[in-house]
């Protein structure tokens, strides 16, 4: 949904640290992305290649990989992979959880030349 | 060549809300984001709000609405400077907007600034402005099972208003289960019962903001 800014938000930390590298060139960005941000790759493909054109990272790869959301329970500690919408324990049903995974938007590392 | 960044990446309202939030810290304003439902009663809260503290500090709003001016213009009746912000059919406040709004503001001479957010119990949740606390109120005719259905914003807000209370004996709310599932949603969030319109319970909240307002005055 708000793609765009997140994306020049990658970018800018991208070029910060390969320009105080002396890279001359970004070859690919590595990033992670918790599902319950409700980014979309094909969004995120879209902004990157309407914004690093004129870059350093032109041309440069930009690799999501997502991350399943995990929360634990608040009453029994059991933690549990779910999807975005059914949070529930599985072991005693509770659904009032901590999210220790899923919610992640974090540029991981990046290739250079 | 790989090289490791392992750093959360700042959207740019996420860039722009640390801005504002320099702004606020310098000048010593401190900056309350309120969130709820339509009608919940935040401009009803705002001007309560406003009769307890006008006397100590001086207070701005900013009022989010999708369309209109009517909020603005009722604060503004009642001699406390507000500024409009139109989002043009956004759901939330962004970043961007509060710096447009503050500008029209005069930072050196306030102590408080109480935005209102737009009308929407899960958009707002998701953008940090540069607040120094947010806080949502929840109304009693909207039932005692929301904070099931719309946990995040009770997990995020600091305190939770619950207004309305004069109302209590017609709604089937059950005040004893919802304070209990908001504190395990939020263990530290206190829950303030108030009645906005009638200014019943307002002390109480009115105290705690002050106690933020005067944390943030002595650089704590
Ligand atoms: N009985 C009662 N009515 C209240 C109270 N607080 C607000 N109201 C009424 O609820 C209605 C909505 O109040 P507002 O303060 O305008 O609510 P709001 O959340 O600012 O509404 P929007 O900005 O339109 O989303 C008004 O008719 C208020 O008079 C209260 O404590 N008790
Ligand atoms: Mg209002
Ligand atoms: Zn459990």
């Amino acid at each position: 949904m708000h793609e765009m800014g997140i994306v020049s938000g990658i970018l800018s930390s991208a070029v910060d640290a390969a320009e105080k590298e002396g890279a001359s060139k970004i070859n690919d960005v590595r990033i992670s992305v918790g599902v319950l941000t409700e980014i979309q790759d094909f969004a995120l493909q879209f902004a990157w290649e309407s914004l690093s054109p004129g870059t350093i990272a032109e041309g440069a790869e930009l690799v999501a990989t997502f991350v399943s959301p995990v929360s634990k329970c608040s009453q029994c500690d059991t933690e549990f992979e779910h999807d975005r919408f059914e949070i529930v324990c599985p072991n005693c049903g509770n659904f009032v959880c901590e999210q220790i995974k899923g919610r992640e938007l974090t540029i991981d590392s990046i290739d250079i030349d | 060549m790989e090289i490791d960044i392992k750093k959360p990446i700042l959207d740019r309202n996420d860039r722009l809300a640390q801005d504002n939030r320099a702004l606020f810290d310098e000048k010593g304003v401190f900056v309350l984001d309120l969130m709820a439902s339509p009608g919940a009663g935040k401009t009803s809260t705002i001007l309560a709000t406003i009769d307890a503290l006008r006397d100590r500090y001086n207070i701005a709003v900013i009022e989010g609405d999708i369309a209109s001016k009517v909020d603005a213009e009722k604060i503004s009746a009642h001699g406390i400077p507000a500024v409009q912000i139109n989002t043009g059919g956004a759901c939330h406040l962004e970043s961007d907007m509060i710096q447009r709004a503050i500008a029209a503001l005069d930072m050196d001479a306030l102590d408080l600034i109480i935005i209102e957010n737009v009308g929407n119990l899960v958009c707002p949740t998701e953008f940090n402005l540069g607040e120094h606390a947010k806080v949502m109120i929840l109304s009693v005719p909207e039932g005692h099972d929301k904070p099931y259905k719309y946990p995040n914003i009770f997990q995020i807000a600091e305190a939770v208003i619950l207004n309305k209370y004069d109302t209590l004996s017609v709604f089937d709310f059950n005040e004893e289960e919802f304070r209990s599932v908001v504190t395990s949603l939020n263990h530290e969030a206190p829950v303030f019962a108030i009645s906005a319109t009638k200014g019943e319970g307002v002390d109480a909240w009115a105290e705690w903001l002050t106690d933020r307002i005067e944390a943030l005055k002595s650089g704590s």
